[in-house]
């Protein structure tokens, strides 16, 4: 594995497989009665969030502290950095602390890209989540899920080999199907983009998946589809005339759902606008792996992190 | 006032000849010439030019000192073998009345380095909703003859229309910077392939065309002189020539960088590669380079944007655009369009001297040919020579170059303003304004 993790890109197959069975057998902890793993005792985990996103940092926070790591919370908000202060100085003031992982969220595309890059940090940085770019960890567990219910015996081992992932919805600003469509190709599956033309990005031709406009023609032979939150701003900016054009046209409801095959799981990264792209009734249905995805989100943030920290001793001087 | 005898440059890359400069004219150009008590230049191997004309640079003072002055940007501007730049106007404040033109002629003359012709604002506080005193600036001393809102774009089409009309008073021009600021919201690089996979906002290429072809459309209509900055699209040089097939007064200016660099670059996110415009495709490149070769593109100009550090280091959305330029200018040129065979030296002259001084009617002999007569602004250039670009080796107060780490061909070695040297051996020179 590189020593980072910036872009779901960054993973091969081989490298995405041992994450993902790492988090299946890191799974098994959350079942214990005591849910901890002395793995990363005395390392530094930092989650430097310069966004809001409470979901995102406490799974984070507990995939760190299931690996005994020490966890240092770093707000933007309320902190030096609504102060002014730069991304380099953060950077160098948590390097002067010994971080040996940066968790790093931020508002801007790219943000990770340059921690790591500018040598401001030697800690391994993982990407959660950036601007309208990546979310490898969300792609992570999303394939997680889809594996361990659409592969023979959970999947470990395996990788996605021919499944059908729909996903529908605001590509253009979505970190989350980026970030999927790189590691689901890698994956094997067969990734299948559904929105209006106005929310998929110029040059997306070039990806390695199929586009569709039309809803209601991805459903059949979907194995997963995957409905991505889409804000209703964006109709402001006349991305589409109303919400309710926008449901009735991409938005998963009962109807549809029964048309994909009976083994299709519906997924969602959350936070969910229930009634804009997906329905409750489609959200609380036994289809859905909504919560599911939430546990996985730990067990695979602890493979994360697990495989980049630790593996930065076990084989130094390695792969960087 | 110190007499020179340059020995055996190649004028326009030609046969080797001595050039002779006296009280800052040139007097003679012949072989073995002897003018007495003068010193001698060895220029053995060295082409002759003539001296640099920028269009468009930015000096960033008033304002901006820590970013760069007016004597530290016109001495990068000697050292990269210019005699004139033109700065622009978005400095703060706005060089959009006579007062601050003149401010800023002023520095140039008192620096010596470079002669500094300031370019106006086309409205009030590049504001776009109201004429700036286009005439006040034009008769001042600074004789104010182009008009830009560079950095923005007059995107209201009866103010660009009235700007491109009142301007003909006084054999002005208007110099667009092309962007039509609806479609490039929150943009961050080029809209395309690269900008879809990163995340950035993309900043179309028809942003800069439907400007580009809106205002071809309006100066033919009024009968007015329009030059269009830093063109970086295939689109905008397709357009471009078009207009110039109707016979309309239409010039077009490309920019080094985007005669070599492409939008892949962006793929680091480093925003030393952030720029306005963005950088473009390859096609892209290979298009403006096709429009400079045949004249579509009459001139070359830096877009000279100095930065400091802290705004370069930073996430590529909280940084500033822009780059540097006067230093590699003409190093970029050879690279990309004479080691190509696209231009020839004779060429270079006329799209890095002669046309810009045209386009901007600056006097002082700028963009004058290297002839008897003429006053002596003289480029000794050696084209055989490589560098690797040092950011820290620059005359600038910033170090925002994109070429970090390069290796560019040729190496300026001396620069004659009004027969003055303010380089020799690639050293600036002490110069007495």
């Amino acid at each position: 594995m590189k020593k980072h993790l910036l872009s779901a890109g960054d993973l091969s197959r081989d490298d995405a497989v041992r994450v993902l069975d790492t988090a299946a057998e890191l799974l098994g902890v959350a079942q214990r009665p005591i849910k901890k793993l002395p793995t990363l005792r005395g390392r530094t985990v930092v989650n430097l969030f310069f966004e809001d996103s409470t979901r995102t940092r406490i799974s984070f926070e507990a995939a760190a502290k299931r690996l005994s790591a020490d966890v240092i919370n770093f707000s933007a908000k309320g902190s030096s950095v609504s102060k002014g202060e730069s991304l380099k100085d953060t950077a160098l003031t948590l390097q002067a602390m010994g971080a040996d992982a940066v968790v790093i969220r931020h508002h801007f595309s790219g943000a990770p890209h340059r921690l790591a890059a500018a040598g401001w940090t030697n800690g391994a940085v993982v990407n959660a989540g950036d601007g309208t770019h990546e979310h490898p960890t969300q792609a992570l567990l999303d394939a997680f899920t889809m594996r361990s219910h659409l592969m023979p015996d959970g999947g470990t081992g395996s990788d996605l080999a021919g499944k059908n992932v729909t996903i529908v919805g605001d590509v253009l600003h979505s970190r989350v199907a980026r970030s999927n469509a790189l590691l689901l190709h890698t994956l094997g599956a067969n990734v299948t983009l559904v929105a209006p033309p106005t929310l998929l990005p110029v040059g997306i031709d070039a990806w390695p998946v199929r586009t569709s406009y039309d809803l209601d023609d991805s459903l059949e032979g979907a194995d997963a589809i995957m409905m991505l939150r889409v804000q209703h701003e964006r109709k402001n900016a006349s991305y589409f005339p109303s919400a309710r054009e926008y449901s009735r046209r991409y938005g998963l409801d009962t109807t549809r759902m029964n048309r994909l095959p009976d083994h299709a799981i519906v997924l969602h990264p959350g936070p969910m606008n229930r009634g804009m792209e997906i329905t409750a009734d489609v959200a609380d249905s036994g289809r859905s792996v909504i919560v599911e995805q939430v546990t996985n989100g730990v067990a695979v943030r602890m493979a994360v992190l697990y495989l980049l920290v630790s593996g930065a001793t076990n084989e130094e001087g390695e792969g960087s | 006032m110190t007499s020179y005898v340059i020995r055996r440059a190649k004028i326009l890359g030609g046969e080797p000849t001595d050039i002779a400069i006296e009280d800052g004219l040139i007097t003679a150009i012949g072989t073995d010439l002897t003018v007495d008590g003068a010193t001698e230049v060895d220029a053995t191997g060295l082409v002759a030019l003539p001296g640099l004309v920028d269009l468009h640079t930015h000096l960033r003072e008033p304002g901006r000192e820590d970013a760069e002055t007016v004597l530290t940007g016109t001495q990068a501007a000697a050292r990269g073998g210019f005699t004139c730049v033109h700065a622009m106007a978005n400095t703060d404040p706005v060089a959009d009345t006579a007062g601050v033109v003149e401010q800023v002629w002023r520095l140039g003359r008192e620096g010596g380095y470079c002669d500094v012709q300031p370019i106006g604002a086309v409205t009030v506080g590049l504001g776009g909703t109201q004429l700036a005193e286009l005439g006040a600036m034009a008769d001042s001393a600074a004789n104010v003859r182009v008009f830009s809102d560079d950095g923005k774009c007059v995107s209201d089409a009866v103010l660009m229309r009235r700007a491109l009309e009142y301007v003909k008073a006084f054999d002005g021009v208007v110099a667009q910077h092309a962007q039509e600021p609806r479609l490039t919201e929150g943009a961050q690089m080029n809209e395309g392939l690269v900008s879809g996979e990163l995340g950035l906002t993309g900043w179309p290429a028809a942003a800069e065309e439907a400007i580009v072809a809106r205002d071809c459309v309006l100066a033919a209509h009024v009968g007015s002189r329009l030059h269009v900055c830093h063109l970086s699209t295939r689109g905008s040089v397709e357009i471009v020539r078009w207009a110039k097939s109707k016979g309309w007064d239409v010039t077009a200016e490309v920019t080094p960088h985007h005669l070599l660099l492409t939008d892949d670059l962006v793929r680091g996110y480093d925003p030393i590669y952030k720029v306005n415009p963005p950088l473009r495709t390859a096609d892209d490149v290979a298009a403006v380079r096709e429009g400079l070769a045949d004249g579509t593109i009459d001139i070359v100009a830096t877009d000279h944007a100095p930065h400091p550090m802290e705004d370069k280091e930073c996430e590529w959305s909280a940084a500033a655009f822009g780059m540097i330029g006067l230093e590699t200018a003409l190093s970029v040129v050879q690279h990309t369009m004479v080691d190509t065979g696209l231009l020839t030296w004779e060429q270079v002259a006329e799209r890095l001297s002669a046309a810009p001084a045209r386009i901007s009617r600056v006097g002082g002999g700028h963009g004058r040919p290297l002839a008897v007569g003429e006053p002596a602004h003289v480029v000794l250039y050696d084209a055989e020579a490589t560098r690797t670009i040092v950011p820290a080796d620059t005359a600038s107060l910033s170090r925002n170059t994109p070429y970090a780490g390069r290796e560019l061909p040729g190496r300026v070695v001396a620069t004659f303003l009004r027969g003055v040297p303010t380089v020799l051996d690639g050293q600036l020179q002490e110069v007495q304004p």
